[in-house]
């Protein structure tokens, strides 16, 4: 690798440049701006009792806090890690066929179903980002696209899942041996706490020392080196810890339709999830959870105006990349 | 398995190669020359597939429909190069995956809201809808036939284009010397534009083509799409050369794949296990081969050499 | 005599048909000041390249610190103490000052992988930082995110992470390139205050700067040394004065 050569100088700042940060501010908020997405936690919180707790609302809210969970992951990696992974969605999917093969031999003690799709997922995370990370730019969404790929053709095949058809969970996981995730309140609070934990723990880890190396690695992976540091590892980790919170946000996704099928595991899922990332801005972590709720509730919204409302949603999708690139959590910051 | 099926076998394996090359050429172009990342080259496809089937019906002539979906996909081409992917050249790869995502999602509803959910029917090619007696005891479609036919025509032809005339060069040129090409006169929008187009074009043909053999249904273009990036993986971004070996083998593999590992793996495994796994693997074969080839080889059989 | 601090044995490099590096030998010993100087696209920048790892040459071999590194990576001849800057300014534009410098600190002291604390809040790293900050005369630019300093100072910054490794050896490509002639009057001193603690490999084009400051002056010509000696005798060589410093330059 000759990198100092004009062509291969520009090259190389144009591979960092080119996936994914889309020019974004750095990822170390300060306070204040920890003030918005306490906000929207506060809002999540308060929701059941404003009017939306009856059990379409909560239904909607929940797989809008799972999918927000998802995308906080992915955005650590998209926005703090400049890796543009195009098969997250293979992690949610595993998390979810974790919890329907242990439901398929009669497991559903939470302490057991959680930690196992948790650590599935993060283990598909850490060997397909041992392998992924050899490559960089284009080449890293294609390869993640193929890995992705993999898993759906594998989820199809598992007859005793229902191979395509999918399956449908005998019952939710059980916490602290009682049946609460059947309580819809109770599960909306579940989501929403480990919602706050998902998001303190990756803002954790963006603000240490480990955080650093990633983002110094994102912006200027030869300086980097050149201090010492290699980045694969340190990228490694941030994969393997996006994998285990989109294994995370599978069980819970398993547990909010009680259904798996090969259909969580679609590469199309794992372009929603980028674009939920983008959305919301990537320059933030939440703004993962800023366009997953966003993402959600126009789905929603739309499907009830109108039949084909992807007719509509496509359309929103491209003019927000073309004229929104700091996302929705850029939004405030024009004035400044 | 007998030689005979397997020579079936071979002949489905090109045939498919054919129409992924159909669809590769043009992605590896824009790719190659934009440096573009279009994930909606797949829905050219598809809506070459929904035209030639729509028009063949309404003029009562599969033939007419083949022919007539060609300037349509053309026009789609370059309506979407300038309503959309023309804003997106100076955009980071990300911002394009998500644009062109966005138009998948809004072209494969928009085919559903037309045309509806359930497949379509396909007027079949008058002529040429019978088999062809391979051996005395073997008949192959002549249509699929006809498609590996048109491969062998169009891939030379495509390749003499690129690689050999002085429009090819310029294509080629403008990815890395936009300011020579300019200087040479040439409008790099224009020829872009053309580029593009040319390979809506080409996918549509393919899509045409595939309407008497595959299920034409909305998504259909989805699969497709994804297997031609890992054509242009194996076969080298923006080398048609590489392009039509990598179709033809990523063609092969699968079909052969999903034909035979099955039986092969009845040799070791229970037969329910055998069929699960088999099928299994032969989906990811594919796959494994792109992961490859990023990994140990990332610029492909055929690298593009820039100056 | 000990063994030097960086020996380069027959070093080789071709970048397709063009030879940038011809069977280079060149010693450097610790404490002194080694200016490599020649003409543009003599092949200093590659040279720098090989020694630092960032390129892997066709033959020869890299030996620090009585070690043989020509097979290490960038990364791991860095940990070793092996310190390198760039032609073009290389920070990272988005931290600031001390956040730079603290990452270089932070790669010579402890691991890396800690998730939770605050790398913010550790004074250890942040006192040090500033340290080296102070040191380059940027004490009071601290708290500026790097895109905002002005070029010199994007130097002294890059200088300041580049001692903060703790390194033994400096390879320094042009730090004076693009500075202005108070800036270059400052780096000067530093680069001075340098010699006898590190090994110093120093490509520049200012000859005042590189004739006040090496102990040693290399001249490399078309990727081969012309000659290695003191001021004088460089200055005395003439394919030197036909090749590099123009006849006149020093009538
Ligand atoms: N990656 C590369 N690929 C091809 N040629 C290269 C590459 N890097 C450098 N070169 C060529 O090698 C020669 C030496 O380049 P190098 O950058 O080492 O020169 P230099 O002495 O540092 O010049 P300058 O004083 O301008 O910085 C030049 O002709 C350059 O074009
Ligand atoms: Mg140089």
């Amino acid at each position: 690798m000759p990198p100092e050569s004009p062509l291969r100088r520009w090259k190389l700042a144009g591979a960092t440049r080119r996936v994914g940060t889309c020019g974004a501010p750095r990822m170390r908020p300060p306070l204040r701006e920890k003030a918005l997405p306490v906000l929207v936690l506060a809002v999540l919180a308060a929701a059941p009792f404003l009017g939306f707790g009856d059990g379409f609302a909560l239904t909607l809210l929940a797989r809008g806090m799972i999918l927000g969970m998802a995308a906080i992951g992915l955005a650590l990696l998209v926005g703090g890690a400049g890796l543009a992974s195009l098969g997250h969605a293979a992690t949610l999917g595993i998390g979810a066929y974790a919890v329907a093969s242990l439901d398929a031999v009669g497991i559903d003690r939470a302490g057991i179903v959680f930690p196992v799709a948790i650590a599935a997922a993060a283990l598909f995370a850490a060997v397909t980002g041992a392998v992924s990370l050899r490559t960089s730019g284009v080449h890293f969404i294609m390869i993640t696209l193929a890995f992705g790929q993999m898993a759906f053709f594998t989820a199809a095949s598992l007859s005793t899942l229902g191979g395509d058809d999918g399956y449908t969970l005998y019952a939710r996981t059980t916490l602290f041996g009682a049946r609460l995730l059947q309580d819809r309140l109770a599960f909306h609070f579940v989501c929403l706490g480990l919602l706050a934990a998902v998001w303190l723990l990756c803002s954790a880890v963006l603000d240490s020392r480990f955080g650093r190396v990633l983002q110094a690695a994102r912006d200027n992976p030869l300086r980097v080196r050149a201090l010492g540091f290699s980045p694969y590892p340190y990228r490694l980790v941030a994969c393997t810890l996006a994998g285990g919170i989109g294994g995370l946000a599978g069980a819970l996704l398993a547990n909010a339709t009680e259904f798996v099928s090969p259909a969580t595991l679609a590469w199309t899922r794992s372009g929603e999830l980028l674009f939920m990332v983008i959305l919301g801005g990537v320059g933030r972590l939440y703004g993962g959870l800023l366009g997953a709720l966003a993402f959600v509730l126009l789905e929603e919204w739309l499907s009830h105006l109108m039949t084909y409302w992807r007719l509509a949603f496509g359309p929103l999708l491209i003019l927000a990349v073309l004229f929104l690139p700091g996302g929705l959590a850029g939004l405030r910051r024009r004035d400044g | 398995m007998t030689s005979t099926l397997l020579l079936v076998q071979v002949l489905n394996g090109l045939q498919f190669g054919v129409l992924l090359f159909l669809v590769s050429a043009g992605l590896t172009l824009v790719f190659g020359v934009m440096d573009f990342i279009n994930l909606a080259h797949g829905v050219q496809y598809m809506l070459g597939a929904y035209l030639a089937a729509s028009i063949g019906t309404a003029l009562g002539s599969f033939w007419a429909g083949l022919v007539l979906a060609l300037p349509a996909s053309l026009a789609i081409g370059l309506a979407l190069e300038w309503l959309v992917f023309r804003h997106l050249y100076d955009r980071d790869h990300l911002s394009q995956v998500l644009a062109t995502f966005g138009v998948i999602l809004t072209l494969d509803e928009a085919t559903r809201a037309l045309w509806g959910s359930a497949p379509l029917n396909v007027p079949q090619p008058a002529g040429l809808s019978g088999g062809i007696m391979l051996t005395s005891s073997l008949g192959y479609p002549a249509w699929r036939l006809a498609i590996i036919a048109a491969g062998l025509l169009v891939a030379p032809l495509l390749w003499w284009l690129v690689e050999r005339t002085r429009s090819g060069m310029l294509v080629r040129a403008g990815s890395t010397h936009r300011a020579i090409v300019s200087a040479l006169g040439v409008d790099i929008g224009r020829l872009f534009a053309l580029v593009f187009a040319i390979g809506a074009m080409l996918a549509g043909f393919a899509g045409a083509l595939a309407g008497p053999v595959y299920a034409v249904a909305p998504g259909m273009g989805d699969t497709v799409l994804i297997l031609a990036f890992v054509v242009i993986v194996i076969g080298g971004v923006g080398s048609i050369r590489g392009a039509i070996i990598a179709s033809l083998l990523v063609g092969l593999v699968d079909t052969l794949g999903r034909a035979l590992l099955p039986d092969l793996l009845r040799l070791a495994l229970a037969p329910a296990a055998a069929r699960q796994t088999g099928a299994a693997l032969a989906s990811m074969l594919v796959y494994v081969a792109m992961a490859g080839f990023l990994c140990l080889r990332p610029a492909g059989l055929f690298p593009v050499r820039r100056a | 005599m000990a063994e030097p601090l960086l020996a380069l044995r027959d070093l080789s490099k071709r970048f397709g048909g063009l030879t940038v590096t011809h069977a280079l030998s060149l010693d450097l010993h610790a404490g002194e000041i080694h200016a490599v100087i020649g003409p543009n696209g003599a092949g200093k920048t590659t040279l720098i390249n090989l020694i630092s790892g960032t390129l892997a040459p066709d033959a020869g071999h890299v030996r620090f610190a009585g070690t043989d590194v020509t097979r290490w990576s960038l990364q791991r001849r860095a940990r070793a103490g092996l310190a390198r800057s760039f032609q073009i300014t290389s920070v990272l534009e988005r931290f600031t000052a001390r956040e730079n410098v603290a990452l270089a600190v932070q790669a010579r002291s402890g691991s890396s992988f800690r998730f939770l604390r605050p790398v913010a809040r550790e004074t250890g790293l942040n006192a040090a930082a500033e340290a080296e900050l102070a040191a380059v005369g940027l004490g009071d630019r601290a708290a500026i995110p790097a895109a905002r300093l002005s070029h010199g100072e994007k130097r002294q910054l890059e200088l300041a992470m580049v001692l903060a490794t703790a390194p033994r050896l400096l390879v320094l490509d042009e730090p004076l390139a693009g500075a202005g002639p108070e800036e270059t009057a400052r780096l000067v001193a530093l680069l001075r205050g340098l010699r006898g603690r590190f090994g110093v490999l120093l490509v520049e084009h200012d000859m005042d700067a590189v004739f006040a400051l090496a102990d040693r002056i290399s001249v490399l010509v078309d990727g081969r040394l012309v000659v290695t000696g003191d001021a004088a005798t460089v200055r005395a060589h003439p394919e030197v004065r036909s090749a590099y410093l123009g006849d006149d330059a020093l009538a």
